[in-house]
């Protein structure tokens, strides 16, 4: 059962025995635990402020002249939960192809980061949001308005990419 | 007008007031205990209802009222309502003799703080009603139709039978030392010596045996196997939900209040202020005495019921053969040899 071998180290002194003392020096250690700081974080008014390697959930890089996707299709085809759905067509501008339509459910996606790796023109990339409530499934289907994102808030993100990838 | 119309406006206002301390201190053991837990846990306690979270235990009840009445399909109905009621009334009625402060003198009406603290079988009385609140809990147990809510009624029931007897026996000391039974003796009795005559000096080893046995009879950690959640799942209370289950909460929160009361008034003196009240210039019976003296009831109290929540979570719990063990190999014995000490000490230093 137990590894014991009742030795002279490993039974218990008299005043061990007595319990008392032992609980006094529990009760000892519990009331300086009350006067210590705490560790609660007040949360909705302090926020956890994720770092550049955080993964949130996916966004479209908005620059000024538009979006930088392509409609390429290989985030769609990449992403392991088949959340991303993307309709491409023809544009003027020197890129020559832009998404028609780009939705990803968000109540597919893992977050796992994959459709941003692939990207070839860095569009797509995981923000640091994570707070994110929907009030039904139709919802959480998430169009191109809600997924572009500025360039000048992704700078983090994009910081971390260039140096580790 | 008559004097049983006196007596029974008196009783009467007396007893509300009473049943609405109780619901408060209930409440407030509610608050103090997640509170306490949460910092001797290194986190704050309930801070968003109310401020510093006072609030939090009226929105507890509030949602155990809302909540679905569910009662198993087989179970007995009758004894799965009248369970709770039991526990919670009887945890009410042990306050019938149990003073709070001195005596108000009103005219040449002499008005005591409490219902019936002079009948002279108080003490009696008490340790008769802690007797019948076992069958709340076992009638709990039995009536849910569940085998491990069964289980968890018949330990308990076993736990606080066990620890009446050490507690009756090292109540014994107090009583020779006190010389009657009466509630309002034993606490005058340790008015004595300037306030400090308190029978935790006079009988220490009846007092650590009381304590335990207090926590015992409370089902209150270190002996809370009954009803802890990682056993038995939830113990005797596991068919109970809405009020039912806040009645049991209530009654335990009641049961622990009314222990620590009787600690106060058994042992630690009761409303004995720290200085003789005529240094302060108090007269006996004025009503400003009465109130220093329920001031100095009421922080003893609060002590005692912190002293409950700081040791819940700090001891870990006693598993089912070493309770038993502790009840019968070890404190009844040594109550026994409290009781014999005690009587000794009386008989050739009286």
């Amino acid at each position: 059962m137990n590894n014991t071998k009742n030795t002279e180290a490993e039974r218990l002194t008299f005043w061990e025995k007595l319990y008392v003392p032992e609980i006094a020096r529990g009760l000892g250690l519990t009331l300086r635990e009350m006067f210590k700081p705490k560790f609660t974080r007040q949360y909705p008014e302090e926020r956890w402020e994720p770092e550049g390697s955080y993964r949130g959930r996916p966004v479209l890089v908005n620059e000024e002249s538009g979006e930088r996707c392509v409609a390429c299709g290989l985030c769609s085809r990449v992403c392991p939960a088949l959340a991303i759905e993307v309709q491409a067509s023809e544009t003027e501008r020197e890129k020559e192809r832009y998404p028609l339509k780009f939705e990803i459910n968000m109540l597919r996606c893992i977050y796992c980061g994959f459709c941003e790796e692939v990207c070839p023109e860095e569009a797509i990339v995981m923000s640091k949001d994570y707070e994110l409530v929907f009030q039904g499934q139709d919802d959480a289907i998430m169009d191109k308005e809600k997924l572009l994102i500025p360039v000048s808030q992704l700078q983090d993100r994009l910081e971390f990419l260039r140096q580790y990838r | 007008m008559p004097e049983i119309l006196w007596i029974v406006i008196e009783t009467t206002v007396k007893a509300l007031a009473i049943v609405g301390g109780i619901q408060l201190m209930a409440a407030l053991n509610v608050y103090l205990e997640r509170k306490v837990s949460a910092f001797a846990q290194g986190r704050i306690g309930p801070n968003r209802v109310g401020p510093f979270g006072t609030l939090q235990p009226f929105a507890d009840v509030f949602k155990l009222f809302m909540k679905e009445d569910i009662v198993p399909k087989n179970a007995d109905k009758f004894f799965h309502s009248l369970a709770p009621v039991l526990s919670l009334s009887i945890a009410i009625a042990v306050w019938a003799v149990i003073p709070f402060s001195s005596y108000i003198d009103i005219g040449d009406r002499r008005i005591y703080m409490g219902i019936a603290p002079n009948v002279n079988i108080g003490l009696l009385f008490i340790l008769a009603m802690t007797s019948v609140g076992v069958y709340g809990i076992t009638l709990a147990g039995w009536s849910s139709n569940n085998k491990y809510s069964l289980l968890g009624g018949l330990r308990s029931a076993a736990q606080m039978i066990s620890y009446e007897l050490s507690m009756g026996l090292s109540l014994i000391g107090v009583v020779l030392i006190a010389g009657s039974l009466s509630m309002n003796d034993i606490v005058n009795e340790q008015l004595a010596w300037n306030g400090w005559k308190w029978n935790i000096f006079l009988q220490p080893l009846g007092f650590i045996i009381f304590l335990i046995a207090a926590f015992a009879e409370t089902n209150r950690a270190p002996f809370d196997l009954p009803e802890a959640e990682p056993e038995l799942v939830g113990g005797f209370n596991t068919e109970y939900s809405g009020m039912k289950f806040g009645m049991f909460f209530l009654a335990e929160y009641a049961n622990m209040t009314t222990s620590s009361v009787l600690i106060v008034l058994l042992y630690l003196g009761g409303w004995a202020l720290p200085v003789a009240p005529e240094t302060l210039g108090l007269q006996d019976g004025s009503i400003l005495l009465a109130a220093a003296h329920f001031g100095v009831f009421f922080i003893k109290v609060m002590f005692l019921l912190f002293f409950f929540i700081w040791v819940r979570w700090t001891v870990p719990r006693f598993r089912y053969d070493q309770l038993m063990n502790l009840g019968w190999k070890v404190l009844l014995p040594l109550s026994l040899l409290n009781v014999i000490v005690t009587a000794l000490g009386v008989i050739f230093l009286k």
